[in-house]
């Protein structure tokens, strides 16, 4: 790290997140004045303008790359129109002991006279939640799903290679043409495309005026400053801001300024989830490099240093603030921007150069929140990039994460991608597959699998609380055969399903008509083709996932009823279902035994293992291809995020032996504790699921660092991961940290604040973790050499 | 295809450990034999030193069911105010407190097996040998206390192109040696004193044998590592680490050794056997000791490598 860089990490590191009521203030005056005046897109688009017009800039000093989406580094603004904070919220979000945000008491003041009372009722939250009916309100605050879009909007969007080709002006080109060619005469949505299009040139124009007024602060910066050589920087940042976004980049550097254009806008425009991701980025950079290195303007350190300002400007974008339950299911900083390394071109060969392992390095030292690297490892990857990856998860950061190149793009094609899109395409967010710069794949939600179980062996009954949540399945104590509680599972998860999907269905549509995306649009195929928003089926394919939480604990669970109620018959229902209600208070032995007598998942036993691949499958069987509103489908996925933690809380005791209101297993890993055969074993048993049929599985693993002490020892660990891809793996991802030191890090958290530990798809830091998140990091099995 | 004799041959193991990446090449399964013929005080592997099986019971984890006193058919179990208190002349060893503790407090120091039983459990990683190069280790105790059982364990492995290697101490008839490394892609073999009255006082057993079979392994064309366990006040003078490095550098073909510093481990596994830990006061090796050793090694032309 050079001195430049490591002064600006050091900046964003120290900031303070805090919240900028800057964007809401000029939305609401904009909506106050224009509602109605526009069609809705090109309203979007014009307030999309207005902010990029007025908006306060920042050129910090040492800068290369340049731009904030608030005011200043890591200050966020709000989104009023999805969700308006109330006043109470924004005291909460400033006083509340983790993920705090520091506002001004006169913001909140002017929050309360100018922006509260126009969106009161109008925003998107209490719009969805004033439609949602009692069954889905049940079920949502009992914790048997949670809801995605109640404060952010639709995203998981990751950037092909097309903007380092084609630049605002090209779009503009492209737009003006496709609307030439509109068929008033044949096409009854005609004059709507024709909104949609003219809402996506004004958004572009819209990230070429705020690229503008970047190039002349940096100008005005640059006449009064007196050291030559910023002088000199302000005078390029400024001659790069006059030509990108505008036109597409010549250079190493303009490449990155660019895709940071185009990153401000879309989160600028929206709040969209996860960010954005500039996707394989090591291999849209490689021909800038290359051209730099060969014409002598470039030089490997040079490269370095602006990825490394690139990756610091990401941090800087603090996730905007959450409340309630999406708080308690996602409570972090990290916006989850995540940035594919490896992998394979359109033509299937391996893809990693130069970039891949420049972009380790960085990470390596910077050691920063986000956005986060992952290494996509196919069958014709190289070794060398397996080791270089198994050196920086050996540093301990949770990151980077390791993904099957191999069978994300077999999870495309079987979703219907063409292959060459597959190719190009990869991971974003934790784990979530996607067809980079041609789809938009929306996260719906977590589904609590085994809430769902709770309730079928409640007969539809949340013990929790007494009230009626579910359908009614069955009386469990009739139940003759273990395949009799299996289909009352399978009925009783359809229902939740369905009810969750028909929420989502009318949520899609919502964002569809009243919150467009058009600059968002304009960046993803088809839609300028189709004349469509990014929202409403526009690009080129459109995925609606349910995210299933929990296997583990329900496998668990389900293996211990198969094992002690029917197969061994020593345990009656109705005493195991007393037991669980009384959180097995005075039931020590019973508890101990149905955690240490029954086949578990995560030990390469079949009697566990079948179980697994049985919920797997039932829950692939309700949820994949249903209809979403784009004439798509829906798919699922395996992932929780922080979900299992909140899941946990919501759920009472459960036949594994887990006591009520503990964490649920995560993503599609063990139970915590419950593998207890070591890596290989817990591989083998997620090799079972047949993965190909998700949009991504989540998969944590964490070994004490002894583990990784030799160079072989990273060997070994590279051929594990190789195996479980051979497998079929989708996903793993390592901590490696020992009890101890995250003991001694609750203890003395001042001195650990660099501590970086994976949580779910995303590494955080530990002591910005709450307790519960703490212990359920260390209540993971931690692998040991043997 | 499992011969009646497979079949028939049994053997006492106590552990098998997936992902063993320590126990020679790339990712393994180590299966470790019960029973040793040595009695080093370092050993980190008390629950290995007899041959016979017996139980433990851990009362720390006792929840005071009684279900273990319910099921003892022998009787020899009762609840006492500490937890399970056990008559050892009437337990005759049939492990129903085994089977039946909920808590896990009562553990049988190992379990009987036979060939198509450990090679099932042996196969579940076969991928990763293929994908790594690495295979199975037999360990211990000593793996060569029971050679018949091994020598069929070998044959079914070598049916199935699975690496073996064999973790050995070497005080075993050299017949048998040779025997086992007809079947064997590698030995393991541990030096642990050059000085055979000294070997006699930590380990129980003179070290004349142990050295004439390297040699015969040697001379017989096996495959080799030499493995010099790391014991502050055992063998980490000047005089025995000059004389391994002269031994095993004169040994043709070998050149390498691997130092396997002690890490002082097994402490609670000794208090939980309620057996007395005659290594007690022993301390891992300092780094300087440790870079010492490899520093005086090199000078007889070896190539040393920690771990192995």
């Amino acid at each position: 790290m050079n001195n430049r860089i490591q002064r600006l990490r050091k900046e964003s590191f120290d900031a303070k997140p805090s919240l900028s009521i800057e964007r809401a203030l000029i939305e609401t005056e904009f909506y106050r004045e224009n509602l109605g005046k526009h069609s809705l897109p090109v309203l979007r688009a014009l307030t999309f303008k207005e902010i990029c017009q007025r908006k306060t800039l920042y050129i910090g000093d040492g800068e290369l790359i340049v731009g904030e989406r608030g005011p200043s580094p890591k200050c966020v603004p709000t989104f009023p129109e999805l969700t308006c904070h109330s006043v109470e919220d924004l005291h909460t979000l400033k006083n509340r002991p983790m993920t705090n945000y520091d506002i001004a008491e006169e913001d909140i003041l002017a929050y309360e006279e100018k922006v509260i009372p126009y969106w009161q009722g109008r925003s998107m939250r209490e719009r969805i939640f004033s439609h949602t009916p009692p069954e889905w309100k049940a079920a949502y605050e009992a914790g048997l799903f949670t809801e995605f879009m109640e404060q952010r909007a639709p995203g998981h969007t990751v950037l092909d290679g097309t903007i380092y080709t084609t630049g605002m002006l090209d779009l503009k080109n492209k737009i003006t043409d496709r609307i030439g060619r509109l068929d008033y005469l044949n096409d009854p949505e005609a004059a709507d495309r024709a909104e949609q299009l003219k809402a996506m040139d004004i958004a572009c124009d819209a990230a070429m005026i705020f690229a503008q007024r970047h190039a002349e602060l940096a100008e005005t910066m640059a006449e009064s400053e007196t050291d030559p050589e910023r002088k000199a920087e302000l005078e390029h940042i400024a001659a790069v801001c006059r030509h990108v976004p505008a036109n597409p980049p010549r250079t190493f550097h303009e490449a990155l300024q660019m895709y940071w254009f185009v990153h401000l806008g879309t989160v600028t425009e929206l709040n969209g989830w996860d960010s954005m991701s500039p996707g394989h980025l090591d291999q849209h950079l490689h021909p800038f490099y290359e051209a730099g290195m060969a014409d002598g303007s470039l030089d490997r350190d040079q490269a370095k240093e602006l990825v490394s300002c690139l990756w610091i400007k990401v941090n800087n974008q603090t996730a905007p603030p959450k409340v309630g339950v999406t708080a308690r299911e996602s409570g972090t900083y990290n916006d989850f921007s995540q940035i594919n390394l490896g992998g394979v071109d359109v033509d299937g060969n391996d893809a990693s150069n130069e970039i891949s392992y420049i972009i380790l390095e960085v990470v390596d030292e910077l050691r920063l929140l986000q956005p986060q690297p992952s290494v996509h490892i196919g069958k014709n990857s190289p070794d060398r990039l397996l080791k270089a990856t198994a050196r920086v998860i050996r540093n301990g950061l949770g990151y980077p994460a390791v993904f099957n190149t191999d069978i994300v793009i077999a999870e495309m094609l079987r979703a219907g991608k063409t292959l060459a899109d597959a190719r190009e395409g990869g991971t974003s967010g934790c784990i979530e597959t996607g067809a980079f710069g041609k789809e938009a794949y929306i996260l719906t939600g977590y589904l609590n699998v085994p809430k769902i179980l709770e309730v079928t062996l409640n007969n539809g009954t949340d013990p929790l609380t007494g009230k009626k949540v579910g359908i009614e399945t069955g009386d469990p104590l009739e139940f003759q055969s273990f395949d009799d509680l299996c289909q009352a599972f399978a009925k009783q998860l359809e229902y939740v399903v369905e009810l969750k999907v028909k929420v989502n269905n009318y949520i899609e549509r919502m964002y569809a008509k009243h919150s467009p995306a058009p600059f968002l649009s304009a960046v993803i195929h088809d839609c300028i083709e189709n004349g469509k928003d990014y929202y409403d089926g526009g690009p080129r394919y459109n995925t609606t996932y349910i995210q299933c939480c929990g296997l583990g604990t329900a496998t668990d669970s389900l293996s211990a009823i198969k094992t002690h109620v029917f197969d061994e018959a020593g345990l009656p229902m109705g005493e195991l279902l007393k037991a669980l209600g009384n959180n097995f208070e005075s039931e020590e032995a019973l508890r101990l035994k149905l955690w240490n007598r029954t086949p578990f998942f995560g030990n390469d036993d079949d009697h566990a293992d079948e179980i697994a691949v049985r919920i797997f499958e039932t829950l692939f069987e309700t949820i994949d291809g249903r209809p979403n509103t784009k004439g798509t489908l829906y798919h699922m996925n395996m992932l929780s995020t922080t979900c299992h933690i909140y899941f946990g809380k919501m759920l009472g005791a459960t036949p594994n032996g887990r006591l009520a209101f503990l964490p649920e297993s995560d993503g599609t890993s063990p139970s915590h504790g419950a593998d207890r055969n070591g890596p290989t074993a817990v591989v083998k048993s997620l090799g079972k699921l047949d993965q190909t049929k998700t949009g991504g599985t989540l998969l944590n693993q964490r070994f004490l660092p002894d583990v990784l002490a030799s160079e072989q020892d990273l060997d070994n660990l590279g051929q594990l991961i190789r195996t479980y891809f051979h497998l079929g793996g989708h996903h793993i991802q390592f901590n490696i940290v020992d009890t101890d030191t995250l003991r001694k890090a609750q203890e003395k958290p001042e001195e650990y604040r660099n501590l970086l530990v994976r949580v779910a798809g995303y590494s955080d830091y530990f002591t910005d973790l709450d307790q519960d998140h703490q212990e359920e990091i260390i209540h993971r099995t931690a692998q040991q050499s043997a | 295809m499992h011969s009646g004799l497979m079949n028939a041959v049994k053997g006492t193991i106590f552990a098998i450990k997936r992902y063993a990446i320590h126990d020679g090449p790339s990712i393994r399964t180590t299966v470790f034999f019960k029973g040793c013929p040595l009695s080093c005080i370092w050993c980190h592997n008390p629950e290995g030193l007899k041959p016979s099986i017996e139980v433990v019971t851990d009362n720390d984890r006792c929840v005071g069911c009684g279900a273990c006193v319910e099921a003892c058919s022998a009787l020899a179990l009762s609840l006492s105010p500490d937890g399970i208190a056990r008559d050892e002349t009437r337990c005759t060893l049939g492990m129903e407190c085994v089977r039946v503790c909920p808590a896990l407090a009562h553990e049988a120091t190992g379990w009987e097996t036979d060939v198509p039983a450990l090679m099932a459990e042996l196969m579940k990683d076969r991928p990763f040998y293929e994908q790594s190069g690495g295979g199975v280790t037999f360990s211990g105790g000593e793996p060569l206390q029971q050679p018949a059982f091994l020598l069929e364990v070998l044959k079914a492995c070598g049916k199935g192109h699975i690496h073996r290697a064999v973790d050995t101490c070497g005080h075993a008839p050299t017949d048998t040696l040779l025997e086992i490394a007809e079947h064997a892609d590698l030995f393991l073999f541990d030096l642990k004193q050059m000085d055979s009255d000294a070997h006699q006082r930590f380990t129980g057993v003179p070290n004349e044998r142990i050295l004439q079979n390297i040699a015969a392994l040697v001379d017989a064309g096996t495959a080799l590592r030499i493995r010099f366990p790391l014991i502050p006040g055992i063998n980490t003078d000047e005089a025995n680490i000059r004389a391994t490095g002269a031994f095993v550098s004169a040994l043709p073909g070998v050149g390498e050794i691997d130092l396997l510093p002690y890490q002082g481990a097994a402490k609670s596994k000794y208090a939980r056997l309620g057996m007395e830990n005659p290594g007690a006061k022993l301390v891992p090796p300092g780094a300087e000791e440790k870079t010492r050793t490899m520093e005086i090694l090199k000078e007889y032309g070896l190539r040393v490598r920690f771990g192995g």
